[in-house]
């Protein structure tokens, strides 16, 4: 802990019309971890690109200095050679290669070009006890979990005789006993002295394992804190730069009648026809009501919510749904948006965006009969609903026709709520509206749920993350292996209750 | 530069972020590359007119030109939805030559009686493009197979079909006369010829204008009128934007878009209007490609195709029927290579067994010259018209300066490649 690895020092990067670094200072001492913190599009990504040579040296300004040598990186392959081996959020791994195939992949040892994969195979045996894997070097990538390919990912930077490790939010699609067991080997790897600087949203993380802080804000360094000061509220007041007393905005809920009522829903999976995912649930959401959901990763949530929505998940399907008392038929998405209902889903990219396409086009494809008569779309109205929601979201763009692909993940969201907000459905189904967006963008995604409460909407909210359903909700269902195992109201739920719920398992049925 | 290259502000609404200059300097580089698109063509053609010494825009020169290559836009129309929505079709130039040899053999050899009319053969024939179009996109829209085998083996097939229906290697003809209009006939002259004024002797003797020019009145007509309503339709379109308060692309900008756009047409209307007036596939064409135009920028269908093609389980997700509208994508294309069968056939006046051979690849090139997406999701029909064009304009320019068959086909492959080459450069600049 006493010399200082890397420096980088004024680092501006402009790209045509934004800045997006402007001097940002960083230095990260030899041994620690060091993490790096900001809202989505603060620039911390854009940093770490200019650090591992994605934008080569010359198109930014500044200086990096790496083990007192300063480095002008012309491209990754410069800045892996002296040890900087940077993990994307995005896994980089060839799902149909082995987990040796893709720790080696333009590693190899060759000969001639021919492998010897005997070596292959001893070292990543090697590597993968480093990570504490215990996999056979020859399974597929594809067959292994993605906690387990968080792992490969780190095994290959190790290949690499890594001197600094940088994770890009690498908690983000783990489990919370996959981020913790990745928490843990951060701290072995700084037991046995390597460097490494962590990226994530998660502050209960950076709390955990990091020895500094850096803030960055609006493309500038804010602040560095030493561990004596790291805790979740003063980070979060310098990453916002406000103090945020109320991550929850207030709302007085005024709950009506039952809208929606789901009776005995059965699902089936999809391809083990065996299986049953879904086991009778029961549950109903009335007008003004913020219902959630909660549940640990894989307890069915999102398979039941997709389910209901036009069938879009399962087969052999039984249940019934009652729309204000009467029996309605949602089995094809069209249907389900005819008779009101809307879902948003936990993947946004995936499910939710036209990424190629722009702000104006995505918002209107739920309800482009809104826009059109006889199958003619009617530009202008086309445009002024868009650009109504641009402002009723608060989708920060440059106009309504920048691309999905180019916004922030809270941006993004914003764009997807935009659309079924446009298709005016009775019932909202939020499936982890917050995910992978930053402190900002959340509160005003809660303050849109609010709003739309306030309206006489009847929303049902997935998540994940117990303090924010505690938060925003009015009743609260505990989901455990496909079935209802808890109903409480809100106000005297607690996280303990809830984990008691779960575990319990077969616990009280619902109403 | 994904999500984190810009960064948010931190208060205030989205209206405080500026708007203005960053909107006319988008609009100027999202019409970039059509614009760059047309004046490759311009440049393409206006190089051929110097090396085939002005043959290439001969009258005659373009009327031929235009009856070539009308069956491959007629098809890139259908083709550039298939692309659009993420799938490609490799039969289409073994439909049109199946189709062709069905339309003669209902003409010329079975005994139909009435039903071996030109007209209800077409009919017929656009019919059954239509149902090899669904037995197609059936397989692809409801099983998922992938297009690429399922059109690969429909190429196969029908050019198999095509072969046995024409008895071998033999061809198939004479097709009848209204039949061969549809490809070398010429819209009537309702109107009646206008002969411009006598010819004006010089000095020496010698004719220096007129020489008793005869025009196509009915073609110098028509040609005002969709000028008139291009630069009409234009104008509107712009002014409905400025009075709901949004950015139009700069005034001189279209200014001069349009008066090049309608030279240039009145340009070709002339050269037609002076030999023997519009062919009838031309106008076969301008209301197909219209159509195109209007589907895929105007039209919900349109919208949702490329939607489909950008994201698909996202628009499935989004209530679109993303099965039907493969179907519906593909019976298009179907009914499309029908029509370019029967444009061959009619230039030909016999159906052939090779007819179409090879054409797909063609089709394929001049949608993806167009600036379309291998991935989906991104093509324009302008874009695939005047890539069509281009490729005509090659083959026709070289062929007339004599290059080899052999070198025409490189040629054609490195301005493919050239164009999509400069099409990822630029993405990737921007």
């Amino acid at each position: 802990m006493t010399s200082t690895i890397l420096e980088m020092r004024d680092i501006t990067k402009t790209f045509p019309g934004v800045k997006a670094l402007s001097n940002v200072n960083l230095s990260v001492e030899e041994g620690e971890i060091h993490a790096i913190v900001g809202e989505n599009g603060a620039g911390k990504s854009t940093l770490m690109k200019v650090l591992s040579g994605v934008y080569p040296s010359g198109t930014y300004e500044g200086q990096i200095v790496f083990r007192g040598q300063e480095c002008h990186f012309k491209g990754i392959h410069d800045s892996e050679h002296i040890g900087i081996v940077i993990i994307h959020q995005e896994l980089a791994l060839v799902p149909m290669l082995s987990i040796a195939e893709n720790i080696f992949l333009g590693n190899e040892h060759a000969t001639y070009g021919v492998i010897d994969w005997n070596a292959n195979e001893k070292r990543t045996k090697g590597l993968l006890d480093k990570v504490g894997l215990k996999e056979d070097p020859k399974t597929l990538i594809t067959n292994i979990g993605v906690g387990k390919q968080q792992l490969v990912e780190i095994a290959k930077a190790l290949s690499k005789e890594v001197k600094l490790l940088i994770l890009d939010e690498p908690t983000a699609s783990l489990s919370e006993k996959d981020s913790q067991a990745l928490l843990d080997l951060l701290l072995e790897f700084k037991r046995q002295g390597m460097t490494s600087i962590l990226i994530s949203h998660k502050l209960n993380e950076v709390n955990r394992v990091a020895d500094k802080v850096t803030v960055i804000r609006d493309g500038r360094t804010i602040e560095t804190l030493p561990r004596k000061d790291i805790s979740e509220d003063r980070i979060i007041t310098s990453m916002v730069g406000r103090s945020l007393d109320d991550r929850y905005p207030p709302r007085e809920p005024k709950i009506g009648d039952v809208v929606f009522e789901v009776k005995d829903w059965s699902v089936y999976h999809p391809i083990h026809a065996e299986r049953q995912v879904i086991k009778n649930v029961n549950l109903n959401v009335r007008k003004g009501e913020v219902v959630g959901i909660a549940g640990l990763m894989g307890a069915g949530r999102t398979e039941f919510a997709m389910s209901l929505f036009g069938r879009t998940y399962g087969r052999h399907i039984t249940g019934e749904v009652l729309h204000r008392g009467k029996p309605v038929d949602l089995s094809t998405v069209s249907k389900a948006v005819e008779n009101g209902v809307a879902y948003v889903t936990e993947d946004r990219k995936t499910y939710g965006l036209n990424l190629i396409d722009h702000i104006k086009h995505n918002v209107t494809l739920a309800n482009l009969g809104g826009v059109s008569s006889r199958g003619v779309i009617d530009d202008m109205r086309e445009m002024s609903v868009a650009n109504d929601y641009r402002k009723k979201t608060n989708i920060r763009a440059s106009s309504v026709y920048q691309l999905t692909g180019n916004l922030s993940g809270g941006n993004q969201q914003k764009v997807v709520l935009s659309k079924w907000l446009f298709a005016d459905p009775e019932l909202l189904i939020l499936d982890e509206p917050t995910r992978g967006i930053d402190v900002g963008a959340k509160y005003e995604i809660y303050t849109i749920i609010a709003r739309l409460a306030a309206e006489g909407k009847a929303i049902i909210v997935i998540s994940s993350e117990m303090p924010e359903l505690l938060g925003i909700t009015d009743r609260i269902y505990v989901m455990n292996e496909g079935r209802i195992v808890g109903e409480m109201a809100a106000s005297d739920a607690s996280q303990e209750k809830i984990m008691r719920a779960i575990v319990r398992g077969e616990g009280k049925k619902a109403s | 530069m994904s999500t984190e290259s810009a960064p948010a502000p931190q208060s205030g609404t989205a209206e405080d972020v500026k708007q203005g200059p960053r909107i006319a300097v988008s609009a100027l580089t999202t019409n970039l590359r059509e614009y760059g698109l047309i004046i490759a063509l311009i440049v393409i053609m206006l190089f051929f007119q110097y090396t085939t010494s002005g043959t290439l825009f001969k009258p005659v020169n373009l009327s031929n030109l235009v009856q070539q290559n009308s069956f491959i836009i007629v098809m890139a129309l259908g083709m550039l939805l298939v692309i659009v929505a993420g799938y490609i079709d490799l039969s289409v130039g073994s439909v049109a030559g199946f189709i062709g040899a069905l339309a003669a053999m209902m003409m010329v050899i079975w005994p139909l009686g009435i039903f071996s009319n030109p007209l209800v053969v077409s009919i017929v024939c656009l019919i059954v493009g239509a149902l090899i179009g669904a037995a197609q996109g059936y397989w692809i829209a409801y099983h998922r197979i992938p297009s690429f085998i399922v059109t690969l083996a429909g190429m196969l097939i029908f050019r198999g079909i095509c072969q046995a229906l024409l008895g071998g290697g033999s061809s198939v003809g004479p097709l009848p006369d209204s039949f061969k209009a549809l490809s070398s006939g010429f819209i009537p002259d309702v109107i009646g010829p206008l002969t411009l004024i006598p010819p004006t002797v010089n000095a020496a003797g010698k004719t220096i204008v007129g020489s008793g020019l005869t025009l196509h009145m009915t073609t110098i007509v028509l040609g005002l009128i969709a000028v008139l309503a291009y630069a009409y339709f234009g104008f509107r379109t712009r002014r409905k934007r400025e009075q709901h308060g949004y950015e139009a692309e700069p005034f001189p900008m279209f200014v001069v878009k349009t008066l090049v756009g309608s030279a240039l047409a009145l340009f070709l209307v002339f050269q037609f209007a002076s030999y023997r007036g519009l062919p009838v596939v031309l106008l076969v064409m301008g209301v197909l490609i219209s159509l195109f135009v209007f589907v895929t920028k105007r039209m919900t269908i349109g919208r949702r195709i490329y939607a489909m093609g950008g994201n698909a389980k996202a628009a499935q997700l989004s209530g679109i029927n993303t099965e039907r509208l493969t179907l519906l994508v593909f019976i298009n294309m179907g009914v499309l290579s029908a029509l370019g069968g029967l444009i061959i056939a009619a230039r030909l006046g016999q159906a052939v067994p090779a007819a179409g051979l090879g054409s797909e690849l063609d089709v394929i090139a001049a949608v993806f010259i167009g600036g379309a997406s291998a991935m989906g999701g991104v093509g324009q029909v302008i874009g695939a018209v005047v890539g069509g064009f281009i490729m005509g304009v090659m083959n026709n320019g070289m062929s007339i300066m004599g290059v080899n068959v052999d070198w025409q086909q490189v040629v054609k492959g490195l301005v493919l490649l050239g164009a999509v080459i400069f099409d990822v450069y630029n993405k990737n600049k921007a």
